[in-house]
């Protein structure tokens, strides 16, 4: 089974639209939106959710008011400014690191697991679809997208599908390196505008850096294609293989609307039949590790 | 001083465009700073042409261990709530992405042998001001984790003299976005017309709602189903600020770094509008 | 000789867990004996940097080869630091991968 992750860098470029029109060529596969702040797959492939399970992020301090003598010492040591002056823990602030616990004279403040999102496993028309949603405002650590990985693995495991198929979060950080682990290809969507082209360079650099191999769609690709020549440079001299490049169209618009995927909605058209050889390139080109 | 967020549960809805055009609009009357807060992917900097003038690192604190003094315990590696600490027999290993810089280790060390190192984990940049604009961004390096202590450094570049700062934030709902919306005077939530667009809007407006920061709503690419965001708006009692029609030409303007309010009629008195009533 | 195996569950018949940092147990196998000793993974509900703290504890019930799906990078370096020999790649059940690693 070979597991495919879709990023981007940049949020905006196409990642969840492209991943459910590939998803929705199946008919037993496994998907996961490890998306987990943000999540929209859900909008185009209309989970029914059949199993859910609280998630329960890091932890947070809690001071007992009857112990408290209000020294100061959680305030001074703290490093998130997560203590109030009335000595109240700021939710928001507090990083769980324990210092204010093992440090207080009256052993006043313990720390209790803070439930941070749920997570499910759902039944969708291609097949089965893992995902999650981060409560606002916590922090996304990489636990809960480890989450969503593990169970779509342990799903994917059974399944007739050779392929997993994962939408992933935007930027470079821990969400990111988290849907990274264990991935055999990062599919990365790319458009050509500055910022798209800006953050696919170090979107590529943090794959390579935890030696994900990288392949590339470039999105809306005639909406600049001086840009779109200069993305395919890059790549040439970066030995990265172009899987397809889409045009910018009304179309998945259109679907989004009566949320399909371009495939469902026009099968025949231009568009699907790019997303159908990107699907056999894809199958094709990445290796099972 | 007034500052202003510009942000969106969804990426890619128009953020940076908006933190332009409204510091651009607010910058014919006033000084304004722009903080790029998204230092994961900053993109403000691709639409300025002005030099840089001030560059510096940004540092967090890493356990600088000492072998001289170091006692091999492992009194570091069970206070780390975080894991980035593995004491070996005669050795200790330290994994930089995975620190929350709490100090910890430094403080249960019974042998004195935690130094307070420095370590760089991206850097800080601010433009020659153009146009009575001023922007500072962060630019997180590759491979690192925990983009928030970069999003406080820039946002502690108070932009002296700055009548408005505006902030274009990172995308999401989770902890990055509200670091960065958190201390704002108000909060711009920028959003499309289309399910995903209203999905995300509702979590980040969530996400600002539990800050008890006033927000309102741009609708960047509007058209023909701007209701699903206004019944929304009505419902949730957030203003409808400003809405861009979708344009092909404003996407070819972006594509190449440029972003033209005389891409359509209008749109930069409207711009203009919005700046004055916040 | 001990071999560690990432496992799904507690037992020889358990399924090898394809991600090492996270996985629910380690089957501590002596290779001659085929006598094992499960020990449940603390690290598996870490918030992060599952993958070193895993290394440790396969380290500290002395095991000198591990035979799992994936490694991470940070935990791969720990392993080293170990001397652990780490076969990655490894599915089916724990039985099946000791004896096809004793079998060469």
């Amino acid at each position: 089974m070979k597991e495919i992750l879709v990023i981007s860098g940049k949020g905006g470029t196409g990642k969840t639209t492209i991943t459910a029109a590939l998803a929705s060529l199946y008919r037993d596969i496994v998907v996961a939106d490890c998306d987990v702040d943000a999540p929209d797959l859900h909008i185009l492939l209309k989970p029914e959710i059949t199993e859910r399970e609280t998630f329960y992020g890091g932890k947070l301090a809690v001071i007992e008011r009857d112990k408290c003598t209000k020294c100061g010492k959680c305030r001074e040591l703290c490093q998130f400014d997560a203590v109030s002056g009335s000595y109240d823990i700021d939710a928001g602030s507090c990083e769980g690191c324990g210092v204010c616990g093992w440090n207080c004279p009256e052993k006043a403040i313990k720390m209790v697991q803070k439930k941070s999102g749920e997570s499910y496993i759902s039944g969708v028309r291609c097949g089965t679809m893992v995902h999650a949603l981060l409560d606002p405002g916590e922090e996304n650590s990489g636990k809960l997208v480890a989450e969503v990985k593990k169970k779509a693995k342990a799903l994917a495991a059974g399944r007739s599908s050779a392929i997993l198929l994962v939408d992933g979060p935007p930027g470079i950080g821990c969400p990111v390196i988290a849907s990274l682990g264990g991935a055999d290809t990062a599919l990365i969507v790319t458009e050509p505008s500055k910022s798209g082209i800006h953050d696919m360079e170090r979107v590529i650099n943090v794959a390579e850096h935890f030696k994900v191999p990288v392949k590339v769609i470039i999105n809306k690709f005639d909406i600049n294609r001086v840009n779109t020549g200069e993305i395919e440079k890059y790549l040439e001299k970066r030995k990265i293989e172009v899987l397809g490049k889409i045009p910018f169209s009304e179309k998945f618009d259109s679907a989004l609307k009566q949320a399909k995927t371009i495939n469902e909605f026009d099968p025949g058209c231009a568009e699907a039949k790019m997303v159908e050889e990107i699907k056999i390139r894809m199958e094709s080109g990445s290796q099972a590790r | 001083m007034k500052k202003i967020a510009v942000a969106s549960g969804k990426g890619g809805t128009g953020k940076t465009s908006v933190s332009v055009m409204l510091a651009r609009a607010l910058g014919e009357n006033h000084r304004v700073g722009i903080i790029d807060c998204d230092v994961e992917n900053p993109n403000c900097h691709l639409f300025f042409g002005s030099g840089i003038e001030e560059k510096r690192d940004i540092e967090v604190f890493f356990p600088d261990i000492n072998p001289e003094k170091c006692v091999y315990c492992g009194r570091c590696q069970e206070v780390c709530a975080f894991n980035s600490l593995i004491v070996l027999k005669d050795k200790v290993m330290f994994f930089p992405e995975m620190c929350h810089p709490c100090r910890g280790c430094l403080l249960a060390c019974p042998a004195g042998a935690v130094g307070e190192g420095k370590r760089k984990v991206g850097e800080l940049i601010i433009l020659k001001e153009t146009d009575g604009i001023r922007l500072v961004y962060g630019i997180m390096n590759v491979g690192e984790a925990r983009s928030i202590p970069l999003i406080d450094s820039v946002k502690k570049e108070s932009c002296a003299g700055a009548d408005y700062i505006v902030l274009d934030c990172p995308p999401g709902a989770a902890c990055p976005m509200v670091a960065s919306v958190k201390g704002s005077d108000y909060v711009i939530l920028v959003t499309e017309p289309t399910p995903f667009g209203l999905y995300d809007l509702k979590i980040a407006a969530e996400a600002v709602g539990k800050l008890g920061i006033p927000s309102g709503i741009v609708i960047n690419r509007s058209g023909a189903r701007d209701h699903m965001i206004e019944e929304y708006a009505a419902a949730a009692g957030m203003p409808v600020l400003l809405k861009i029609p979708f344009s092909r030409k404003f996407a070819e303007d972006y594509s190449r770094g440029s972003i033209n309010t005389r891409a359509f009629e209008g749109l930069g008195v409207r711009i203009n509008k919005m700046a004055e009533g916040l | 000789m001990r071999i560690a195996v990432t496992a799904t569950g507690g037992s020889m018949s358990a399924q090898v867990a394809q991600n090492f940092g996270r996985c629910e147990y380690f089957l501590i196998v002596d290779s001659d004996t085929m006598k094992f000793e499960p020990v449940q993974n603390p690290a598996a509900a870490m918030v992060g940097g599952a993958g070193p703290a895993a290394a440790k504890t396969v380290s500290d019930r002395k095991a000198e080869v591990l035979l799992t799906g994936i490694v991470g990078p940070n935990a791969q370096s720990v392993l080293a630091q170990y001397n652990i020999k780490v076969i990655t790649g490894v599915s089916g059940t724990v039985k099946e991968a000791v004896e096809k690693y004793k079998n060469g």
